[in-house]
């Protein structure tokens, strides 16, 4: 037998012993002590979809990226196009390897033409600081805040008035994906209409010492909305149910934005930026394969890592779970492109039994569009 | 807790013996561990099982766990309801979330499994070791 490697420490964020007192039920996701459930996925979830949910998300990882060429820099690291960037927005975009993989996804916060905040996964964070570390270019100062900044997702239709209640300036007008700095429960916040859950919402950034006081001060302020708190089980049947990548599970390192369907973050008309090449190369040829949304046929439920079997070859599970919104078992696959199109059936693997399922349309939960401004 | 009528195994089944027959489920425990179920496999009635073998599977959410007989037999009865709402299991496993009854192949076996006292000390245990 091997020894057993070190046991490092998992790490703690600063709502820690809040999601103990809570009795949550934790897990290690990624080196992390995370809360995976409170009450049970299902209620959380529910709660989300219907009223108003509140996750800690502070183990995700912050750099700033500052001076006068942060915009180039930036420009050169991600696909996306910070142009079409106005100060107090964010966009979804990526770091890409040479090969225009997913070195990881990630949200651009453009606080102005030479300040932004580019906040990246968890498990990521000491990966992609070197890999920036590497790759930047011209004068800029970066920095890893990741301990600097707490984060809390407060998500869920009855989110916006619950935060217009506690928050200096009422956030209902801010626009999808923009944010402003305020103040949440009399602490200083960067308050951003932004998440991952499908649901309108809003993830508020604040320094680690408040961050206990704001979650217990936003349990208390939501009990009209019956808030619940919610773990890492309920952010993960609800990115699945609105098509939302999951580093590590959909996209990796030999994932390209055309397979994963995420083209739209890569706009090849603003010059050049790491990983464009490959791009080209693949979006000429097309791409070998795509990311599509499965319904099993048959009863069971895939899971991330079962082989797919399709008339054009093999294929992979990215994700899958029980959709408590549809009542449905549903995943994400990475299919041969020619057996990619809607309606194609295929098998998957399920722990030794070949179980029918089916391509469909994505996502499988969109939200009504009238509660966001 | 722990109803003092069944026998109880490592991998948190439980078996009530009445007469010929045994019915299995999965205890407390088990369901609580695993979180809110919304998928269970079972086999068919007639199926015939030694004792620790797998006869199904039950997932939650989040995790998947396979079932193992405790005591051998022939799968006389299945719980459909519980097929058709895997959530009875969370709600009542000692009762209406039970999973197969067999009809038992030998009378020996329930000696080797534990009793309700034996199974709270082992899943004390088993809490520590985490």
């Amino acid at each position: 037998m091997s020894a057993p490697a070190p046991e490092t420490p998992l790490k703690k964020t600063p709502l820690h012993s809040l999601h103990r007192e809570l009795g949550a039920k934790m897990v290690d996701f990624g080196g992390w002590d995370m809360p995976v459930q409170y009450r049970g996925i299902l209620e959380e979830h529910r709660a989300v979809r219907e009223r108003v949910g509140l996750f800690d998300v502070s183990h995700m990882g912050e750099f700033e990226f500052r001076g006068k060429d942060a915009e180039a820099c930036l420009q050169w690291l991600t696909p996306n196009d910070l142009r079409q960037l106005a100060d107090g927005r964010c966009h979804y975009s990526a770091f890409l390897t040479e090969a225009g993989t997913f070195v990881d996804d990630l949200l651009v916060y453009r606080r102005a033409a030479d300040s932004y905040l580019v906040v990246v996964n968890a498990g990521n964070t000491p990966k992609d600081f070197r890999w920036v570390e590497t790759h930047r270019r011209g004068e800029t100062s970066l920095e890893n805040k990741s301990d600097a900044y707490a984060l809390i997702a407060v998500q869920g239709p009855r989110s916006a008035g619950l935060l217009a209640r506690v928050a200096e300036s009422d956030p209902s007008d801010l626009p999808y994906y923009g944010f402003r700095d305020s103040r949440v429960l009399g602490a200083p916040a960067l308050v951003s209409r932004t998440g991952y859950t499908g649901e309108d919402g809003f993830e508020l950034y604040l320094a680690p010492e408040d961050a206990e006081k704001v979650f217990r001060g936003l349990l208390i302020a939501g009990r009209p909305d019956e808030i619940e708190p919610c773990g890492l089980g309920a952010r993960d049947t609800l990115r699945l149910e609105a098509k939302m990548a999951l580093y590590g599970n959909d996209i990796d390192e030999t994932v390209t934005p055309w397979e994963a369907d995420l083209g739209w973050i890569v706009k090849m008309k603003k010059g050049d930026f790491v990983g464009r090449g490959a791009l080209e190369r693949q979006k000429a040829s097309g791409p070998p394969r795509k990311l599509v949304g499965f319904e099993m046929i048959d009863r069971g439920i895939a899971r991330h890592g079962h082989p797919a079997a399709t008339p054009a070859g093999p294929g992979l599970v990215t994700s899958g779970t029980h959709s408590p919104t549809l009542g449905k078992s549903i995943g994400l696959a990475l299919l041969p492109a020619a057996a990619s199109a809607v309606g194609t059936e295929f098998t998957v693997d399920i722990r030794g039994q070949h179980k029918r399922a089916r391509v469909v349309e994505t996502p499988f939960y969109k939200r009504k569009k009238e509660a966001v401004a | 807790m722990n109803p003092e009528d069944l026998h109880y195994t490592q991998s948190h089944e439980w078996v009530r013996i009445d007469g010929e027959t045994g019915t299995i489920g999965i205890t407390d425990h088990a369901q609580k561990e695993l979180g809110e179920i919304v998928y269970l496999e079972l086999p068919e009635v007639g199926h015939v099982y030694n004792v620790e073998e797998e006869f199904g599977t039950v997932e939650s959410v989040k995790a998947v766990s396979e079932l193992y007989t405790p005591v051998s037999g022939e799968v006389v009865e299945v719980n459909k309801g519980a097929v058709t709402e895997p959530g009875i299991i969370n709600d009542d496993p000692f009762g209406d979330g039970w999973l197969i009854k067999l009809k038992l192949s030998s009378d020996e076996e329930v000696a080797k499994l534990m009793t309700a006292d034996q199974y709270a000390q082992y899943v004390k245990s088993e809490e520590k070791a985490k």
